[in-house]
């Protein structure tokens, strides 16, 4: 099992004949992803990458039953694209897009819900490198191959710090099950807590590991939960320990503004909810090593 | 992004948010004719400058006369002001505003943020105005009134009217409260704001109430549909350095440690900045090279770090996604052909080999590393090595 997506995800692509889209859409066919179409408004009814384009979500989801979709759109669409997505009923979008108003995102976050809760799409991202079940399917745009299958899930806001964790993981033989970047923004379609739930429940999933930074109370509300619902080991770590406070750490929502949003505070506070805490970002790997002797 | 006290006013008065009259003024004669042209017997002249505590750091003066005036403009503008928000390096002051003193009653707080919690726009109000929020909430709790914005709808006059009798106001200050504050919720709302705070926002002895001060913060990516805001940018507030990063797509910020960063991604940067904290060394800076790290971009880097007096040597860390570390590597030869300091790289991810190569076989003193811990390692010892000599 996996979470999120597997090879059987019908996905679409938001976005689907630009550029990047093009790209990532290949490697995610090359890795074995379902991608059974795509949406760019204005040339529905074309083909690219010998999968049919629409012109709306909705068109897509009739002709295809697509439950995934993945979106590469730019900022001041993206708000929209989501909002779509969502209406037209898919299960699950990833929003790849760095610089979306955190407004836009407050009112996509409000909007999604006036679903209710069994039908209510899950948003991932934006600015994020999207989701990858290992062996399975990916929706993102991240190297595939340093990931191996295995137990372990991954949710991370960083990407490339994503990437470190699953190469230090593979270094030392150990896989994963399903990777989830959530992004580096203020506001997130979902969080690290909504994606520990789910890893919670998957069979497959021995041990969870989540990679956050400065900023932000997300960190220390999944710790709390993890301590009260959770019985799969948990590692945690928190990037930005030498970072000055008020400065904005490239990511918009990295940026120590409130009390507990410092990595040092939140490192303690994970440590005190029974998390295992990274001691260095060089021990990634070895610490999920040792999570997974806990879970046996 | 910020703006200065007199923009916000500006913005926030085009919703409907009242303001003492005033101008702005680049030298002591211009604030003298401000002060003739709006009348009256008392001035205040406020340094203009991008950090709040500015009363209690002296750039605040209170003129009775045109003499009084032209000298107070003349002591601060020029001058570094050091308040608790400026760091220790102050901030010098470059323009003057210059308003009509008006005698208060009371003073009260308004504060607006985009509460990442909730997820959804946060109004605050205090009577205990004139005391910093966080003094206010560390001393007065009780004294806080709060109400959350459904963005479905947005703000409602209930929720105002409640928050302003709250405040104890009697009623006909509560309608010019409410104005205020639905005023500075619209202003939050269609400029794309992150922070709006009138502290304070204070009530005169014939009932109107007026924003004395105000401070907002904006959403840097919104600005592409805010042109008006973009245009406040104040060039001479913000780092020079970052803002020549923003030009080539990087993110930058100095910090004051001796190992320059460049590095791809911000999650990866701050961790190999915690690794070089680890490994017993301090980073220069923070800088995020982005996706597409072509070799234009990885030359600005080099010459934004090496910018830096006090960088004694540099780590390129890489974890290649969308990028090939041979491209990568590519670029870093050509910017390290003259390198002063010592230069550790390390590559890892889409095409690693290939980019190894490159680097062991380009003859330049470049150390490679092959894990993030060696890296940090292999750099502190670098840096120590050349501190030396």
């Amino acid at each position: 099992m996996s979470i999120l997506i597997d090879a059987t995800t019908p996905v679409i692509v938001q976005g689907f004949t630009g550029d990047k889209a093009t790209f990532h859409a290949r490697q995610m066919i090359d890795y074995g992803t379902k991608v059974v179409g795509g949406v760019t408004p204005g040339k529905g009814g074309q083909s690219h990458l010998g999968r049919p384009v629409f012109n709306t979500v909705k068109d897509a989801v009739k002709a295809t039953a697509a439950q995934a979709s993945i979106a590469f759109v730019p900022p001041p669409y993206a708000a929209d694209a989501l909002m779509e997505a969502a209406d037209a009923g898919l299960r699950l979008v990833c929003i790849i897009t760095d610089g979306i108003p955190a407004q836009d995102m407050m009112r996509v976050k409000r909007y999604l819900r006036r679903y209710p809760k069994e039908r209510r799409t899950t948003v991932v991202g934006p600015n994020c490198a999207g989701i990858i079940s290992a062996d399975k399917a990916m929706l993102g745009i991240m190297p595939s191959n340093i990931y191996i299958r295995g137990n372990v899930g991954v949710v991370s806001r960083s990407g490339t710090l994503g990437y470190e964790a699953g190469a230090q993981m593979k270094a030392l033989g150990i896989g994963i099950t399903t990777s989830v970047g959530i992004g580096g923004d203020p506001i997130n379609g979902s969080s690290f807590l909504d994606h520990l739930m789910l890893f919670e429940e998957d069979p497959e999933t021995k041990a969870v590991i989540i990679i956050g930074e400065i900023g932000g109370p997300q960190e220390s509300e999944a710790a709390k939960w993890v301590k009260e619902n959770m019985t799969k080991p948990v590692v945690g770590y928190v990037a930005g320990l030498t970072a000055p406070k008020g400065r904005r750490m490239g990511h918009a929502g990295a940026i120590i503004s409130a009390e507990g949003d410092s990595a040092a505070e939140k490192s303690e506070i994970m440590r005190s909810y029974g998390l295992l805490v990274v001691p260095s970002a060089a021990e990634i790997g070895a610490t999920v090593a040792q999570a997974l002797g806990r879970a046996g | 992004m910020d703006i200065h006290e007199y923009q916000a006013k500006e913005l926030l008065s085009g919703f409907g948010v009242s303001v003492p009259p005033g101008g702005v003024a680049y030298s002591p004669e211009q604030a003298v004719y401000v002060a003739t042209e709006l009348g009256g017997w008392h001035w205040a002249i406020k340094a203009q400058i991008h950090a709040g505590g500015r009363g209690k750091a002296g750039g605040v003066r209170l003129c009775r006369t045109y003499q009084e005036v032209a000298t107070a403009a003349k002591s601060l503008l020029g001058a570094t002001l050091v308040t608790s928000q400026t760091g220790p390096a102050g901030k010098v002051v470059h323009r003057l505003y210059v308003e009509k003193a008006e005698p208060f009653v009371r003073q009260l707080y308004l504060g607006l943020v985009l509460d990442r919690k909730i997820e959804r726009i946060r109004v605050i109000a205090s009577p205990e105005g004139g005391m910093e929020i966080e003094e206010i909430a560390q001393s007065k709790p009780e004294s806080l009134r709060q109400e959350q914005v459904d963005p479905a709808v947005g703000l409602q006059a209930f929720q105002a009217r409640e928050l302003a009798f709250g405040l104890g106001l009697n009623i006909k200050q509560v309608s010019q409260a409410v104005t205020a504050i639905m005023g500075c919720y619209r202003a939050f709302r269609d400029l794309d704001a992150t922070m709006v705070e009138i502290n304070p926002l204070v009530v005169t002895k014939d009932d109107r109430v007026l924003a004395l001060d105000a401070k907002m913060s904006f959403d840097d990516n919104a600005m592409f549909r805010r042109p008006k805001v973009t245009e406040m940018r104040d060039a001479a507030e913000e780092d020079s350095r970052e803002a020549r990063a923003s030009e080539f797509g990087l993110n930058y910020v100095g910090l004051t440690g001796n190992i320059g960063c460049i590095i791809n991604g911000a999650g990866l940067a701050m961790a190999t900045m915690d690794m070089i904290k680890h490994a017993g060394g301090e980073p220069a800076n923070f800088l995020d090279v982005g996706g597409g790290a072509s070799p234009e971009r990885v030359a600005a880097a080099f010459n934004l770090v090496l910018s830096d007096q006090n960088v004694q040597a540099i780590l390129v860390n890489i974890f290649a996604g969308i990028n090939r570390c041979d491209w990568v590597a590519q670029g870093v030869v050509q910017a390290a052909k003259d390198l002063r300091v010592p230069l550790v790289v390390r590559l890892a991810g889409t095409n690693v080999e290939e980019g190894r190569r490159i680097i062991r076989d380009c003859g330049l003193p470049i150390i490679p590393a092959d894990s993030l811990a060696e890296a940090a390692q292999t750099v502190v010892a670098a840096a120590r090595h050349g501190a030396r000599q």
